[in-house]
């Protein structure tokens, strides 16, 4: 196997050093479609987390509970629910968006909202237990102080922000019932693996594994870049 | 007599099995500054949260209404000040956005805040890197800045150093010759011996002492009060 | 701010896919339903631009089963039909989902096998082939996914006489997967296993497998052609879909199916009716 993998690196190399433009085509569509489905979900999702974290209502710990399980949904699942929703024959067939990269945004979206709701739940929760009884003494109501919550804590939703990105950009299941894998309008990086490695070629496939990896280690990276002259900036100020 | 600002009568809170205040009957004048006095545990942070009006209990709390049936102002300050990650400035701005103050209004009142507790020149730092005292501070700032009518505090110099602490007490017994009417929580006797006008203490959570600042600390006390506060202080009256 | 940069750089890789799928979907296309062994054998990267040239017309595969290509069809979500089981194509014409089946081209099944070959199967017959992999109990992969494959070598088992259904020879194994998959697991476990040409010559992970069994005219795999029938599903571009199936059985269509070659053999015979 240890021949495999040095063809498989060698695979990797000459792809990114090739600029091939079938490749820079998919990565290009994985990167909007994952990062498509991301802002959506952080959107509605952590909105939903945070008012969850801080409202209380009759049933409040079944819809947590409910939440978390969410949390494992397979995307094989959401591509099957999806598919059915928007087949002609579904009740939103007319829209026409099936085997197009919409359909594999609005596929993901569902995919990792409930990962971005329950890890900012749990992010707020924490930050309510602690200081939710003051936010309340001055006046806020549950919206004002999920709202306060939410920006009091950006620096860690960047975070949960990643990390719905890394399970979109990484799954193969929804986009590849929902899209169909088809070349050049809904290949994309994990389809492309998957197609790879059925008709065998698996240095190719494994090349475009570790090119997907760097693409999401080189955006960790930038992430990371960008807070570490965020922190240092704020420090300067402090002086 | 005059109208009580806000009153309490046979109030009792439950947190589970366990019993915070018991029979409670407390009622808060213009002009008088309360120190709640007690040990750990004895119910001074669940009084002040009632008296606040933050609480479920059992009994009846009453206050006096304007012509609109609004409660008088209020705010509270903490032990240790939540501050939301933003500079001073906005952390004021927020408290008064949180008060419904009108957007116009909200940048000068929040400057007077700022310059009414010294720390004008801090506007723009974060405000979490401030020192403790500084923080505090800030904390008056924020309550000052809605003119409250009532400022609850919750050991407000717990965490202080001696000269934080000294500028806080100075700035609560300025606001209340304001006006305010105050209400604290305190570990410090001598503290309530300096700001206070009327003492209560507490006990297991009930209110077994109430009496004016002078009475408290020149007369003799039921048994477990002046055990208490010959624990304190080292001296019994 | 952290978060401002963030949003305008999701916001820009938003709007350039959006623009992607925007452009897209202004072109002329078709969604054509086929099998994955028809995918990965090339020809889709050989004929469709031949196509796109002489109709402007896209033509978008999605490659599955032969089972799931007909079902996609009957729910209406593919416009065309390109796949290779006449027994199921003329079904769905009958059921009313599709217009005309068209003959298009053939191609053949092979078996492939240890270069070792223990069960002795080497030849041009496919009925004692497989009768000798039962009978030693030799290891074989069956796709056992309904597919056009997978009705092909139930057919050639029954014509050995063995019915896998009632009892499987042992070293049986299904794995309910596409024919690359089924290669590396027979490629992995030294296995035999029935395959289309196409996929195996596009085949990279062969480790010690050969070809052993061809040229037996059973082994021929015959391909339809069918549009979708707009009185089931109004929306189905059945225009631009008959534009396609009439391409592909022209002289220009059948010539275009011939020339595709890999290391100078045909993979394709074109055979539609003149």
């Amino acid at each position: 196997m240890g021949g495999g993998f040095a063809d498989s690196l060698r695979a990797a190399w000459a792809l990114v050093t090739g600029f091939d433009a079938r490749l820079a085509e998919i990565v290009g569509l994985s990167l909007g479609v994952s990062a498509s489905a991301c802002a959506l979900a952080a959107g509605f999702g952590m909105a939903a987390g945070a008012w969850l974290a801080v409202a209380r209502f009759p049933g409040h710990r079944a819809v947590v509970a409910a939440l978390n399980t969410l949390l494992a949904l397979p995307s094989v699942v959401v591509g099957l629910v999806v598919y059915l929703l928007l087949s002609r024959s579904g009740p939103l067939g007319a829209f026409g968006i099936l085997f197009t990269p919409r359909a594999m945004v609005v596929a993901q979206t569902i995919l990792v909202l409930p990962v971005v709701a329950a890890l900012t739940r749990q992010l707020i929760a924490d930050a309510w237990r602690g200081n939710g009884e003051q936010l309340r003494s001055m006046g806020a109501g549950v919206v004002a102080s999920a709202a306060l919550l939410l920006l009091h804590e950006r620096l860690a939703l960047v975070t949960v922000v990643l990390t719905a990105f890394g399970r979109a950009i990484s799954e193969v299941g929804a986009v590849m019932i929902v899209g169909g894998n088809i070349d050049g309008v809904t290949r994309v990086m994990t389809t492309a693996i998957a197609l790879e490695t059925s008709k065998g070629d698996l240095p190719l496939a494994l090349g475009l594994g570790i090119v997907l990896l760097g693409l999401v280690g080189a955006i960790n990276g930038l992430i990371a870049l960008v807070q570490r002259w965020q922190g240092a900036h704020a420090q300067a100020a402090g002086q | 007599m005059s109208t009580a600002l806000i009153e309490v009568r046979h109030a009792s809170v439950r947190f589970g099995a366990l019993t915070a205040l018991a029979e409670v009957n407390f009622s808060l004048h213009a002009g008088e500054r309360v120190a709640l006095v007690g040990a750990n545990g004895s119910g001074k942070t669940t009084l002040l949260r009632l008296l606040h009006g933050q609480l479920r209990f059992v009994g009846e709390r009453s206050a006096a209404l304007d012509g609109q049936g609004r409660e008088p102002a209020q705010a509270m300050v903490f032990q240790r000040p939540f501050l939301l990650r933003l500079s001073v400035w906005h952390n004021l701005l927020l408290a008064l956005w949180l008060a419904r103050v009108p957007r116009a209004r909200r940048a000068g009142l929040a400057l007077q805040a700022l310059q009414r507790v010294g720390l004008a020149d801090q506007r723009d730092r974060p405000a979490r890197v401030l020192s403790g005292g500084q923080q505090q501070r800030l904390a008056l700032a924020r309550a000052w800045a809605v003119r409250p009518r009532v400022l609850f505090l919750d050991e407000p110099t717990a965490s202080l150093d001696p000269g934080a602490k000294r500028e806080v007490e100075q700035l609560i017994a300025e606001f209340a010759q304001e006006g305010m009417a105050v209400v604290m929580s305190t570990h410090n006797l001598g503290q309530a011996k300096r700001l206070a006008t009327r003492v209560v203490y507490l006990e297991a959570g009930r209110l077994i002492v109430d009496a004016p600042t002078e009475t408290f600390f020149n007369h003799s006390l039921p048994e477990p009060a002046a055990a208490f506060v010959k624990g304190e202080l080292g001296w019994s009256p | 701010m952290v978060p401002l940069n963030r949003r305008i750089w999701i916001a820009g890789v938003c709007l350039a896919g959006n623009a992607v799928a925007v452009a897209a979907a202004q072109r002329r296309f078709i969604v054509m339903a086929s099998t994955t062994s028809t995918e990965q054998s090339g020809l889709f990267a050989h004929l469709l631009p031949a196509f796109k040239a002489a109709s402007g017309i896209d033509v978008r595969v999605i490659a599955l089963g032969t089972g799931q290509a007909l079902d996609a069809a009957r729910r209406g979500d593919a416009d065309v039909l390109f796949v290779h089981d006449p027994a199921a194509e003329e079904k769905f014409v009958a059921e009313g989902f599709g217009l005309k089946r068209l003959p298009v081209m053939y191609n053949d099944f092979v078996l492939i096998g240890p270069k070792a070959d223990p069960a002795r199967v080497a030849g041009k017959d496919i009925a004692p082939a497989l009768a000798k992999v039962a009978a030693q109990g030799a290891p074989f992969i069956s796709r056992g996914d309904k597919s056009g494959t997978h009705a092909a070598e139930l057919r050639y088992w029954k014509l050995s006489s063995v019915d896998v259904a009632a009892s499987a020879p042992k070293g049986y194994q299904a794995c309910g997967c596409g024919m690359g998959p089924a290669l590396n697991i027979a490629a992995s476990s030294n296995a035999y296993v029935l395959a289309d040409r196409g996929t195996w010559l596009n085949f990279k992970n062969r480790a010690d497998l050969a070809l052993l069994v061809e040229g037996d005219a059973r082994l021929f795999n015959q391909y339809g052609v069918m549009v979708v029938n707009p009185a089931k599903h109004p929306h189905v571009k059945a225009a631009l879909a008959q534009a396609f199936a009439d391409w592909v059985v022209s002289p220009a269509g059948q010539a275009s199916i011939a020339g595709y070659r890999i290391g100078g053999e045909p993979l394709f015979f074109p055979n539609a009716a003149r």
